[in-house]
Formats: structure tokens, C-alpha cells, sequence
């Protein structure tokens, strides 16, 4: 298997679906000759030519609309929007359409697309290249919202997302793009939609989270071993849909809860997740659910690394539920 | 100056041989194609008279009426192919009558039952027809334009020689998508047709309240391509102007934006009240200008039909209707399970959970709705 980057996962997962596939089309802004402004669209063009990488004119509600008729039509468009805060253009287009497409239609309609677009924050990108803003689409009943954590993830998850019937919200935690590194299976790697995985094993608690966080949380399990606590790490994978049993089966096991996101707290998915916890795992908590994440400003510029969530408060999290 | 919309019914006739009929000829249309043009505007008014009705009567909960546009829905559906797509507003039944929708199932989708293709999920009058490439509509405005265009360019990269056609009114003009939707059809030279009907009135705002611009088939200018004015209440213009347009495009010649000048005679919808917002008046004129009775007046005056078969079409399509209110009227509520398919083509356990729960809340029965709820609350 090959070693490769989060980025070079994203690649590589496209160059096989659009090998595999005719049907399946890239457009997006600066997808083409530059390889996208991150160069996770690198190389395709060369490949697979214009008609099927496409640079499109500058507005989001372009891509997604003209990938949602692409996808009636019954192509497989991934469309890249370039940034995740840029995507605000194109809400309408995705929450009251491609989302309600397949139900509004009886069926009769489907929107099978991926949306892929970078995510998140440690990048020093500021309130416009920074947001967590997964909760807006998550609440969109009709949307599949995947987010990844490692790179044979990375492949495994978009080549599922780009095969699935439904659109799919791919994000891709950027700040791990090029940090975080691991083996990728060859071929067609697909990774199913509703497992969770254990990142770490452990017994006295469990920190549940998704994306980049995932690495912070395995560095706070680290803090915690020192101190002689076994502390499971909960990759979630895909948010909807849920792999609710794995939170439950974790909650009940450890009784001991700490859910952590860069996303702001309000409204932040971990509310669900606390919810979900509380109504069906509530017997057998032994502290109370405890929540590490971004805070309710927009996202800042030099104190980034003040707001987002790290390993030293995450283990505060810990330390808490494991000494209530 | 803005150039007057093309028109053909109202022409003085053609000088060798004086006769109408020469018109429909030029056309190249028969009697049989003229007398079905007839025929779907005038099954669109009987379902718009019965529609209004039901709803009044509270038989239904909503009507989105579009008397007064029968012409510029038929001259623009009958210049397609079957093969081509439409991506429609909430105003253009008549396209998906021509291009063979059942009536049944269009009133089963006014009544939200079990027969409607759209199981009750959408409010009346927003169709979905499979068969007829005829995408289920939305009720935000524009969206449908950039789908087009993304369908024309899906044609297009696999080499079909088949169109999109995009209807939306005078008011979506001002939404972004219109603007987007255009931007990358001049961009990627989309094999689709804008077809604006201009009917004057966005709800209650005229047009001279959403644009500085002397006409709507301007705005193309600006992307790259040719814009068109037609009258919108004359089926055959309507059909030369947009058969034309989708030759263009399906040649590869690029977009057309068609602006369709009509008139919106009855209300927005049927919580509308237009005594509120416009002149008498102008209602008055633009009567005098029903596409269906200028047809009429054409085909008359044309020898392609008589008042006996006129009147006995008219007889068929009330019947039509009228059949379809009464059995459709009968058919029960969607199953209440069905509350949670096609959120996804496979319910997620969290759907599955759901259903489970509202299926032992309700005791697996449809309840009587008896809040009282009525559009708008």
C-alpha cells in the first residue's frame, strides 16, 4: 500500500472514480489547469480532458446548480466548492434542492453528487477560510455529510460518496491535508457510510469526534493514559448518517462521555450527540456529558489557536468526567 | 426602443393567396397539429377553472392558476422533442399536458393523495413527471435555471443533440440564479432556452419595479447571446420563436433567451387577491388578447376548424377534468409510513427509528387533520 497525504488521498480517489466511470465529472473554480487552489484536482485534467474537469464561471450557486442538473441528468458530479465558507452562495441550491430532489419528486428525481470542499481550521485562513459549518446541513434532511480523518478514510469515504444514490457533503479537513500521512489501499478502496471507528481504544471514557479533531482527541487519549485512564477516541466518520449504536455502545461501556468539535457550541452537532446519549444511554452515565469545542464568535484571525479546541482542554474535559 | 414582441396571429394576411392557412403551412404545421394546440389550452383553462373552484369550495388547499398563458406554454412545449427536458415554474401546466401527463394525476397531485407522483409531499400544482423529462417543481423562484443549464451541459459532454428548456417569470429575473444560470450557459454555450413569461406581475410588483431594463430579451446581450421577444399570448409565434431557438441550440449553436409577453389574468395563486395591486383596466385589455379566443378566432377564420367541433372540445375537457376531480377526489391519503421514503434512496436507522415511533404513536392510522390549517395561516 502506498503512503500518502489526506490530499494526495482526495487525488488519488478521484483519478480512480474517473478511470472507473465516465459519468463522473469535476467542475469547480480553478479545478483545471491549476489543480484546484489546494491541487486536490491535480493531474485530472491532463487525464480526463475539458469536457469532464471543468473551471466554471465564479459563483458557488453555478457549481451546485449546474452539477444538480448534471446529476438529474445521470452523471456523477463532484463539484468543488473552494473553500467551505464560500459556499453560503449555493445554500438554496443544496438544502432546497439537491436535498428535497428525490423526496419532492416521489422518487421520480435523484441528485446523486458529491460536494466536496475544504474545511475547518488551523490554517491561519481567518473568519472566511476557517468555518465548521457542518450543523447547517447536517439539520437539512436529504443530505449525507461525511468527514474524514485519515487518508485511506479520505479515499474510502469519497469513492463511497461519489457511488451513492443521494448527495453527500464531503469535507475535508484541511489543516491535516498535507500533516497528516498513512497507508491507502489500491484500487477501489471504499469505506461504508454509518461506521464509526474506534481511533483508540479504551474503557473509562470516550471522546466522540470527527475530522481533524480526531488527532487532537487521540493526543488528549495520550494526556489521559499518563494519568493511568483508558480513554476511547470515536472517529465518527460520517454524521448523517450516524452510527448512533457505536456512540451508544461507548456511552453505556464507559459512562463517560466528552464530545469534542471545532464548530461553535451552540447548535454545534455535539448537542445532538449529547441528546442522543442522554435519551438512550442515560442509566448508564456516571458523569455528565461534556462538551470541547469552538466558541460562538466567528471564527478569528490571530487567536486561532486560542479558539480552537486542543489537547490541553480536551484532557480538561477528561480529567472532569473521569474525577466527577 | 424596445422591439415589439413577434407576432403572428394578428398579422394582416399574407398577400399571395390571402389566406391564413398559409400561415400554419409556412409553419409547417397541419390542421391536426393546430387543432391539438387548441385542444391542450383549452384542457389547461378547464383545469384551471375547476382547480379555482375546488379550491374555493375547500375541496383542495391551494391552486396556482395560469389563464391567460395557455398560448406561450403550447407554442414553446409543442417546438420540443420527447426526448428533450424541462425544468419548469409553478405556471406552466400546459407543457406538461402536451407532452402527455395524465390529468388524472395532475388532480391527484392537487389533492396530495396516494396517486400523486409526489405522494402528497409538495402543496397542489407543483407536478413532477418522470416520463415527460418534466422535473418536479420547486417553489423557490430560479432555481431551476442553473439546473438546466447543467442538464444542457451533461447533453453536450455526451454528445446528444437534445435540449433544456428553463420557464420561470418577469420577477426571477431580478434572483441570482437567473443571472448565474445565464452566465454559464453563454460560458459553456449550452444547448438550452430561457423562456421567461413575462406575465407584468411578480404577485402584486409590476415589472417596471424589478427592472431598469427596456425589456427582458436585453438582459442576454450581456451573456453572450441572442434574446427574443415574442407575444406570449399568440401559440404560433410562440412556437416559430422558441422551434427556432431549440434548433439553435440543438445544432450547437448556444442559448436563447425567449421573454414571452403575456399576462397573468387571474390571481398569483389562490390566496392572491389582485383588486388589491392592479387596474380593472388593464385586466380589460388584456382579455381582449386571450390566446385562446384569438386561436379561435384564427382557426375559425382559417377553415381549420367549426364551431361545432370548437365547442365539442371544449365539452371534452371539462368532462376531462371534471372525471378526474371525482375520482381522484375518492383516493386515500399517502401511507403514513411513506412520510419517511425517499428522504434517501435507503432510510438511515435514524429515519427507520422514526418511523417505527410515529407508526405506534398513530397506531399505524391516518388521523383527520382538524387544526383547521389553511394556506396562508
Amino acid at each position: 500500500m502506498a503512503v500518502m497525504t489526506v490530499l494526495q488521498a482526495v487525488n488519488d480517489a478521484l483519478h480512480h472514480a474517473m478511470g472507473a466511470d465516465d459519468s463522473v465529472v469535476v467542475l469547480g473554480e480553478d479545478i483545471a489547469e491549476l489543480g484546484g487552489v489546494f491541487r486536490a484536482t491535480d493531474g485530472l485534467l491532463k487525464k480526463y480532458g475539458p469536457e469532464r474537469v471543468m473551471n466554471t464561471p465564479l459563483a458557488e450557486s453555478g457549481i451546485i446548480g449546474t452539477a444538480i442538473g448534471m446529476a438529474l441528468y445521470g452523471m456523477k458530479p463532484v463539484p468543488e466548492i473552494q473553500f467551505l465558507d464560500f459556499i453560503y452562495p449555493a445554500f438554496d441550491q443544496i438544502v432546497s434542492e439537491a436535498a428535497k430532489m428525490r423526496y419532492r419528486s416521489g422518487g421520480q428525481f435523484t441528485c446523486p453528487m458529491t460536494i466536496r470542499t475544504p474545511y475547518g481550521g488551523g490554517i491561519r485562513g481567518g473568519h472566511y477560510h476557517s468555518q465548521s459549518s457542518e450543523s447547517y446541513f447536517i439539520h437539512t434532511p436529504g443530505l449525507k455529510v461525511v468527514v474524514p480523518s485519515t487518508p485511506a478514510d479520505t479515499k474510502g469515504l469519497l469513492l463511497t460518496s461519489i457511488h451513492d444514490p443521494d448527495p453527500v457533503l464531503f469535507l475535508e479537513p484541511k489543516a491535516i491535508y498535507r500533516s497528516v500521512k498513512g497507508e491507502v489501499p489500491e484500487g477501489d478502496h471504499r469505506v461504508p457510510f454509518g461506521v464509526a471507528a474506534t481511533a483508540r481504544a479504551g474503557d473509562d471514557a470516550v471522546v466522540l469526534c470527527w475530522g481533524a479533531m480526531v488527532h487532537t482527541a487521540l493526543k488528549a487519549a495520550a494526556l489521559a493514559a499518563e494519568q493511568g485512564w483508558s480513554v476511547q477516541v470515536l472517529d465518527l466518520r460520517t454524521l448523517v448518517p450516524l452510527d448512533e449504536e457505536a456512540v451508544l455502545e461507548a456511552a453505556r461501556r464507559t459512562g463517560r462521555v466528552v464530545i469534542l468539535h471545532e464548530a461553535p457550541r451552540t447548535n454545534g452537532f455535539g448537542g445532538e450527540l449529547a441528546a442522543v446519549v442522554a435519551e438512550r444511554a442515560f442509566e448508564h452515565l456516571r458523569a455528565p456529558i461534556l462538551r470541547v469545542t469552538g466558541f460562538d464568535t466567528p471564527f478569528p484571525y490571530a487567536l486561532e489557536h486560542i479558539y480552537m479546541p486542543d489537547a490541553r482542554r480536551t484532557f480538561q474535559a477528561i480529567e472532569r468526567v473521569m474525577t466527577f | 426602443m424596445a422591439s415589439a414582441p413577434l407576432t403572428i396571429l394578428d398579422a394582416p394576411p399574407a398577400k399571395k393567396g390571402g389566406k391564413r392557412a398559409s400561415v400554419a403551412e409556412a409553419l409547417g404545421l397541419s390542421n391536426g397539429d393546430l387543432r391539438r394546440m387548441h385542444e391542450t389550452m383549452v384542457r389547461i383553462r378547464a383545469l384551471d377553472e375547476r382547480g379555482l373552484m375546488s379550491q374555493r369550495q375547500g375541496r383542495i388547499g391551494f391552486y396556482v392558476p395560469s389563464s391567460g398563458e395557455e398560448g406561450h406554454q403550447v407554442g414553446a412545449a409543442f417546438a420540443l422533442r420527447p426526448e428533450d427536458w424541462c425544468f419548469p415554474s409553478y405556471r406552466v401546466p400546459g407543457v406538461a399536458l402536451h407532452r402527455g401527463a395524465p390529468v388524472p394525476r395532475m388532480v391527484a397531485n392537487l389533492f396530495g393523495n396516494a396517486e400523486d407522483f409526489a405522494h402528497g409531499r409538495q402543496m397542489p400544482c407543483h407536478y413532477t413527471f418522470r416520463e415527460q423529462n418534466f422535473l418536479s417543481i420547486s417553489s423557490p423562484l430560479g432555481t431551476q435555471i442553473p439546473q438546466a443549464v447543467g442538464a444542457a451541459r451533461a447533453m453536450q459532454i455526451r454528445g446528444e443533440k437534445r435540449v433544456a428548456v428553463a420557464w420561470f417569470g418577469d420577477g426571477t429575473t431580478s434572483e441570482g440564479d437567473f443571472h448565474v444560470g445565464m452566465n454559464f450557459a453563454g460560458v459553456w454555450k449550452a444547448p438550452c432556452v430561457f423562456l421567461c413569461q413575462n406575465n407584468q406581475w411578480a404577485i402584486s410588483v409590476p415589472l417596471r419595479q424589478q427592472t431598469r431594463s427596456e425589456t427582458i430579451a436585453v438582459k442576454a446581450v450581456a451573456y453572450g447571446f441572442e434574446g427574443v421577444r415574442v407575444d406570449g399570448n399568440d401559440v404560433l409565434a410562440v412556437y416559430q420563436v422558441v422551434r427556432d431557438a431549440v434548433a439553435k441550440a440543438r445544432e450547437g449553436g448556444g442559448p436563447t433567451l425567449v421573454e414571452a409577453v403575456t399576462y397573468r389574468m387571474g390571481p398569483h395563486s389562490s390566496s392572491d387577491d389582485p383588486t388589491r395591486y392592479r387596474p380593472g383596466a388593464e385586466l380589460d385589455e388584456w382579455r381582449k388578447r386571450d390566446p385562446i379566443e384569438r386561436f379561435r378566432r384564427f382557426l375559425l377564420a382559417g377553415g381549420h376548424a367549426d364551431e361545432a367541433w370548437l365547442a365539442r372540445v371544449e365539452e371534452e375537457a371539462k368532462r376531462e377534468v371534471s372525471e378526474a376531480f371525482k375520482e381522484q377526489e375518492t383516493k386515500g391519503p399517502p401511507p403514513l409510513g411513506s412520510l419517511f421514503d425517499d428522504v434517501f434512496a435507503t432510510p438511515t436507522p435514524a429515519l427507520e427509528r422514526q418511523r417505527d415511533y410515529l407508526l405506534r404513536a398513530e397506531g399505524g392510522k391516518f388521523r383527520k387533520d382538524e387544526s383547521g390549517a389553511a394556506f396562508p395561516l
